[in-house]
């Protein structure tokens, strides 16, 4: 039952971190930047779902919709607003431009979480399920919602394999994430490029945020952690590898989610940590990083 | 010639008196005229702390209204200290040394009044607390009165609240369904050490059975080893302290529709708005108040809802009633203590007998183990155990003030013991 029971929920909460994760890498694979805001975004996604519940009364479909579209949006302004002008700043010399990019994603994310805080408290929010009730899963009662979860991550994650490997499009995308300079020489034009995967990336944290807002629930404390998971994940499965982020994905749910039921929930997160130690100690490139 | 230079002299002399005297008055009216100054520290981002502010200044406004103090008008200083106790004590000392404020109404968090308790006294700056509960607060007093006799609790101890639920527990679980068991889950904080202990104490005199004592960290999002756990002792209820959290464990409770009832602390669920940050999922879960929307536990309590939810369009949290009754009876210890010396309003407020939103308020006098404290009991105040039905807060004890009946969602099984 246990060993069921293990094995349902952690499968969900992988499926999760997976899609949250796998943008938060496309991003760094292809263009180098470590979005510290990626968190902020994700709750970004779960709090417009909720409040076009509460406040516009619209269903869980369109609320669910709406938050994918914020989630979308704010991926693009914070590559106009905040990541753009610093790749195309000639004040910033090029040694520095990663860890310019790194601390103003940081600034803004906690200008998200502030802003959110303001606006609707840090107390948390759940979005409303789209399935309700539960189901019996080898004699474990889940709810409908878990399996919608993780069902519509593995969708999400198969449109965007089939996105990257059957499109022009993705095909560029990989190229890009393989050889930048390359690309340029194809006549690729590489901002389009860029535009394009933090569309990509805005979408999957808009989905993995309102599936996290339906299945566990988020406040503006999220933030940090949020982020801080996603670049652990990315981490132990080597920077900028996105099938890297898949497996180490579910390294770290199935470890959080034993670690959980065998020892106490208190301490979920740390043998995750400890491991990500070892890996970055016994093999810095992680599981399969190329950077 | 002489005659007249008399006069002008004595004119000069006395149009001199009067301008001195006038500057001389000046000052002194000023002073006497000046305002009360209370300042508010407080969590303006959390839902339970928003309302402290909001309440103390409604109270400003109504005192105000009526002619202030002694001619005195009352000014509230308001400080959002981020629910982070550094922040508070930055906010404390700015209060006392450069607001110049005559007391200082913080926090609903345990941790943060902990971490200004000391400054009460360094700074001899009253303070009272509209929301924190831990016992620790009023045990400081006692090991240490001359020094920390400005630190009033004005919420209840965290024993006085395991202390209702108990009396609520006994009357709503054991009497009427016959319950047996029961298991304590409570977040790790400041607050839930004495409400945990007072719970193991006195779940078991009322009949019911505890099976096992869970506290878990502040920080848990996944709620489901721990309600799995739970389950399989197969208990009668889940008796809660949970304030930190409250959202998460609901809706997850309502998700995995985990058949076994949920009654204790839930701070978060004091509020209106807990029923639509849940999307409804709340739904049946039993918490203990000290006050609900549509609950006249004194005269003063419907009236302040009204005016707070037409002014504010919202409902206060459980720190709203406390912070809007705190304002009024500092400042009427403020009126009979003559003055704004901290000493004397320290003596004045340890003689407070003011009839609040929750009840009639006095203090525990310093030779108990806990001075400072807020009585509790039929004369003073009693609580309340409400239950939210669909999408309201009804109450259902004590008896003499319920307006509704126990009424649980279809996933909950009553007597799961039983099963």
């Amino acid at each position: 039952m246990l060993f069921w029971q293990i094995l349902i929920d952690g499968f969900a909460i992988s499926s999760l971190y997976a899609l949250g994760a796998m943008g938060f890498a496309l991003i760094f694979g292809v263009s180098g930047v470590l979005n510290l805001s990626h968190g902020a975004l994700m709750v970004a996604a779960v709090v417009a779902a909720w409040a076009a519940g509460n406040d516009l009364h619209v269903g869980p479909y369109v609320g669910a919709a709406l938050g994918v579209f914020v989630g979308f949006a704010a991926s693009l302004i914070t590559y106009f607003l905040i990541v753009r002008p610093l790749q195309q700043s000639r004040k910033i010399r090029e040694e520095e431009r990663e860890i310019f990019i790194l601390t103003a994603t940081l600034l803004w994310g906690i200008m998200i979480q502030e802003l959110i805080a303001y606006l609707y408290t840090n107390n948390a929010k759940t979005v409303a399920p789209i399935v309700e009730g539960v189901v019996s899963l080898a004699g474990v009662r889940t709810p409908s919602n878990e399996i919608f979860t993780a069902v519509v991550c593995w969708l999400a994650i198969g449109l965007l394999w089939l996105l990257v490997n059957r499109t022009r499009a993705g095909k560029a995308v990989l190229a890009a994430s393989m050889n930048p300079r390359g690309v340029t020489l194809l006549g690729v034009e590489l901002s389009q490029v860029y535009i394009v995967i933090w569309a990509i990336y805005g979408v999957l944290a808009g989905i993995a945020g309102v599936l996290l807002g339906m299945f566990l629930g988020v406040s503006s404390y999220s933030v940090g952690p949020l982020t801080a998971s996603a670049f652990s994940i990315v981490v132990l499965g080597g920077l900028g590898s996105v099938s890297g982020a898949l497996i180490a994905a579910y390294v770290v749910g199935y470890l959080e989610t034993l670690t959980a039921y065998l020892i106490s929930p208190a301490y979920r997160t740390i043998p995750a940590l400890l491991l990500l130690v070892i890996v970055i100690y016994v093999s810095p490139r992680g599981l399969l990083g190329r950077r | 010639m002489r005659k007249g230079q008399n006069r002008a002299i004595s004119a000069a002399f006395g149009a001199s008196a009067a301008v001195l005297a006038i500057i001389l008055a000046s000052p002194v009216q000023a002073q006497t005229k000046a305002p009360i100054k209370i300042g508010v520290i407080a969590e303006a981002q959390a839902v339970a702390g928003s309302s402290i502010p909001q309440a103390a200044q409604l109270a400003a406004e109504e005192l105000n209204a009526a002619g202030g103090v002694d001619g005195r008008k009352v000014e509230i200083v308001s400080y959002d200290n981020h629910s982070s106790a550094a922040e508070s004590v930055r906010a404390f000392q700015r209060a006392a040394n450069e607001d110049h404020v005559n007391a200082v109404i913080a926090s609903y968090i345990s941790e943060v009044v902990l971490a200004l308790e000391p400054w009460t006294g360094r700074l001899k700056t009253v303070m009272v607390s509209p929301g924190a509960a831990s016992d620790v607060i009023t045990q400081n007093i006692a090991k240490d009165y001359s020094h920390l006799k400005y630190t009033f609790h004005g919420y209840l101890r965290s024993t006085s609240l395991a202390q209702q639920v108990c009396a609520a527990a006994k009357e709503l679980l054991v009497d009427q369904l016959k319950m047996k068991s029961a298991v304590v889950v409570s977040e790790d904080a400041a607050w839930t050490t004495p409400l945990d202990a007072e719970y193991l104490k006195c779940l078991p005199t009322i009949g019911l059975h505890v099976l096992d004592h869970i506290r878990f960290s502040p920080d848990t999002t996944d709620f489901t080893p721990i309600f799995n756990k739970i389950e399989a002792q197969k208990p009668d209820v889940m008796i809660t302290g949970i304030s930190h959290v409250g959202v998460q464990p609901t809706v997850q409770w309502k998700q995995q529709q985990v058949p076994i009832p949920m009654l204790g602390i839930s701070s978060q669920a004091t509020n209106s708005s807990f029923w639509n940050d849940t999307n409804g999922a709340t739904e049946g879960v039993l918490y203990q108040g000290v006050s609900g929307p549509d609950v006249a536990v004194t005269p003063k309590t419907l009236p302040f809802v009204a005016a707070f939810k037409k002014k504010f369009g919202n409902f206060p949290s459980y720190a709203g009633y406390t912070a809007y009754d705190e304002v009024f009876y500092i400042a009427d210890a403020i009126k009979r203590a003559g003055s704004t010396d901290p000493d004397k309003l320290v003596v004045a407020l340890e003689a407070t007998d003011y009839v609040g939103t929750i009840g009639r308020v006095q203090f525990t006098g310093k030779d108990s183990p806990n001075p400072h404290a807020l009585k509790v009991g039929p004369d003073t105040i009693t609580g309340l155990m409400l239950q939210w039905q669909g999408g309201k807060q009804v109450n259902l004890w004590p008896a003499k003030v319920a307006n509704g009946k126990l009424k649980f969602p279809k996933f909950i099984k009553v007597g799961a013991a039983d099963r």
